[in-house]
């Protein structure tokens, strides 16, 4: 091990001295320039992104537990991408006058955020996993709770902390009783090791799973998600409903698909189960809201169910479609959280029945939340689409009975969620209001935020390549 | 190996704390003593990590390691709680989380 190989961490490495070129760019400007910290950021995560997509080398370091793969690598440029847009988003938001004085924390925050799923993405064995984990969860709860000045935030924050706490002391519940069934924590071993599957490993399983379906919130574990999805800013929300969740989605796939890849016929009835449910209940209790932010929570739970409909087939098929998946859910949700953030900073309004009307004088705002929408709810000409298609085929390519009532209750689900992602839609086309949201100019920022966001859900749909690709990359996964 | 004291004694100790923080975290009603049972948590999975390693696999260390990085995490997490929780008392004058409920389904 030389210094050279250092360079498999590049994302990792550009990433810690962007965080500490903002350090210490905060602490060598005065107070009256710091409005130039947060366009300075976003120049440097500009370039991080571009430099995340060179060619680089493949390979594991410190004793396998960092792993370098195609598949890590373009999971991570898909979470910059992300992190991307939602900065682009954020800008708006440093305008003000409370928040100009805590920019750079905003930034160094979400930063260390991102490096902790890095780590998280590709790690190699529990303990980095762990670790990752934590350094992506515990900020994140600081930045939830960013408005200080707000009750909802301070709400949010603690809740998403402590709800985190407990569920990372039941994963490592369960680590623990993996590593006294098999005295060894890293994937490789884990993998190969040759052992029988006792109870020991069926318990530790069950409350790895647990704990990871806090982290998806899925749904006997969902129930912080909606009240910090609503009490964070905006733009934390944001993060939290796509980067966070597709980082842990991703690695909660590896993991299943690798170390207890002999437990297949543990896991999938488990996760057929909660599959069904988080459909079911994210749906439906997206039915019955009125807030946006709300709106989006349960939305997003919905499609972490139809996630899982990915991972139960444990092929490379079903790990190359929840990837897919996850770079489409990036775009679609963005755009649309880009279109609500937009309206909330403008005007502060933050529920369904605001939006009536609103396609008389936003047009454009409106058609982009439109394409949004039809994006999360599957509609053909977008992105989202062929992510759901992908994987029901994944799911259904199992080929049991059960695997096809499974397909067959996720049709239905996404003829529910049809009319819940319509009703906004109707607000803003078909509704008759008098006072609708008044004409406003969105800012550059925002505007570049949503174009991309708009042409990536276009693009992916149809550029066929990505896809192959993807597909490519995870075979040579172990255990597939 | 300790002299006198089998694994399955202090597993024994170790799943109670672990099931009386889970109890504690689902019952209590003042934030800061939700923390508490949260690290309740943390500790027993601490115990247990390094027993498994002292009796099963007393060549390794693994387990020490990992309980390194457990205790340590956890006071990173304790105080990003606390400062919250401080934050969360100055908005609403109470940590009781009846109160501190604004947001309901």
């Amino acid at each position: 091990m030389n210094l050279q190989s250092f360079l498999l961490m590049r994302h990792e490495l550009v990433l810690i001295a962007i965080t500490l070129i903002v350090l210490i760019a905060e602490l060598a400007t005065s107070d009256s320039r710091k409005s130039i910290i947060a366009p300075l950021a976003l120049c440097l995560f500009a370039v991080h992104t571009i430099i995340g997509f060179l060619p680089m080398e493949y390979g594991s370091l410190f004793g396998g537990m960092f792993n370098s793969t195609p598949i890590n690598g373009m999971v991570k440029n898909i979470l910059n991408i992300g992190v991307l847009i939602v900065l682009l988003q954020a800008q708006k938001m440093f305008d003000s006058e409370i928040n100009r004085g805590k920019v750079s924390e905003y930034f160094i925050v979400l930063f260390s955020t991102l490096i902790g799923m890095f780590y998280m993405v590709s790690a190699g064995d529990f303990l980095m996993f762990y670790i990752g984990l934590e350094i992506a969860t515990i900020p994140l709860a600081a930045l939830a709770a960013f408005n200080r000045g707000e009750n909802k935030s301070a709400e949010a924050g603690i809740k998403l902390l402590l709800s985190s706490a407990l569920s990372s002391g039941v994963l490592l519940y369960g680590l623990s009783m993996l590593y006294a069934a098999n005295g060894s924590l890293f994937f490789d071993a884990l993998i190969h090791g040759n052992y029988e599957i006792t109870h020991l490993h069926t318990l530790a399983l069950i409350f790895f799973f647990a704990g990871m379906a806090f982290k998806l919130s899925l749904v006997p574990f969902h129930l912080w998600a909606a009240d910090v999805y609503e009490g964070a800013p905006v733009n934390v929300t944001s993060y939290l409903s796509v980067i966070s969740k597709g980082a842990a989605a991703f690695i909660f796939t590896v993991v299943l698909y690798t170390v207890f890849h002999n437990y297949a016929d543990k896991w999938q009835p488990m996760m057929y189960i909660i599959a069904i449910l988080t459909m079911i209940v994210g749906n439906l209790f997206a039915l019955r809201q009125n807030n946006l932010k709300r709106f989006l929570a349960f939305s997003s739970i919905a499609q972490a169910g139809f996630l899982l409909l990915g991972i139960i087939s444990g092929t490379a098929m079903g790990m190359a479609t929840v990837v897919y998946y996850i770079l489409v859910y990036v775009f679609s949700n963005l755009a649309a959280f880009g279109v609500i953030s937009i309206i909330e900073m403008h005007t502060g309004k933050t529920t369904i029945s605001d939006l009536n009307g609103m396609y008389r004088t936003n047009p454009k705002l409106s058609l982009a939340l439109m394409l949004a929408l039809f994006s999360l709810a599957g509609i053909p000409p977008v992105a989202g689409f062929f992510g759901k298609f992908f994987l029901f085929t994944a799911a259904a390519s199992v080929g049991t009975t059960a695997n096809y009532i499974l397909v067959l209750i996720a049709l239905l689900n996404t003829i529910i969620s049809l009319y819940y992602y319509l009703m906004p839609v109707k607000a803003m086309f078909i509704n008759k209001n008098d006072s609708p949201i008044a004409y406003f100019k969105s800012d550059v920022y925002a505007k570049i935020g949503l174009a991309i966001s708009l042409t990536g859900m276009v693009v992916v749909g149809f550029a066929s390549p990505i896809f192959e690709n993807i597909l490519a990359a995870c075979f040579g996964i172990v255990g597939l | 190996m300790i002299q006198g004291i089998e694994l399955q004694h202090i597993l024994i100790i170790t799943t109670l704390m672990f099931f009386v923080g889970v109890y504690g975290f689902l019952v209590r009603r003042n934030l800061i003593t939700i923390l508490m049972a949260s690290e309740l948590i943390l500790n027993s999975v601490g115990i247990n990590f390094v027993v498994f390693n002292k009796y099963l696999y007393p060549t390794a260390m693994q387990g020490y390691m990992f309980t390194i990085f457990i205790i340590a995490i956890a006071a990173a997490e304790a105080a990003v709680a606390i400062a919250i929780i401080i934050n969360v008392y100055r908005r609403y004058k109470t940590i009781n989380v009846e109160n501190v409920s604004e947001m309901k389904y």
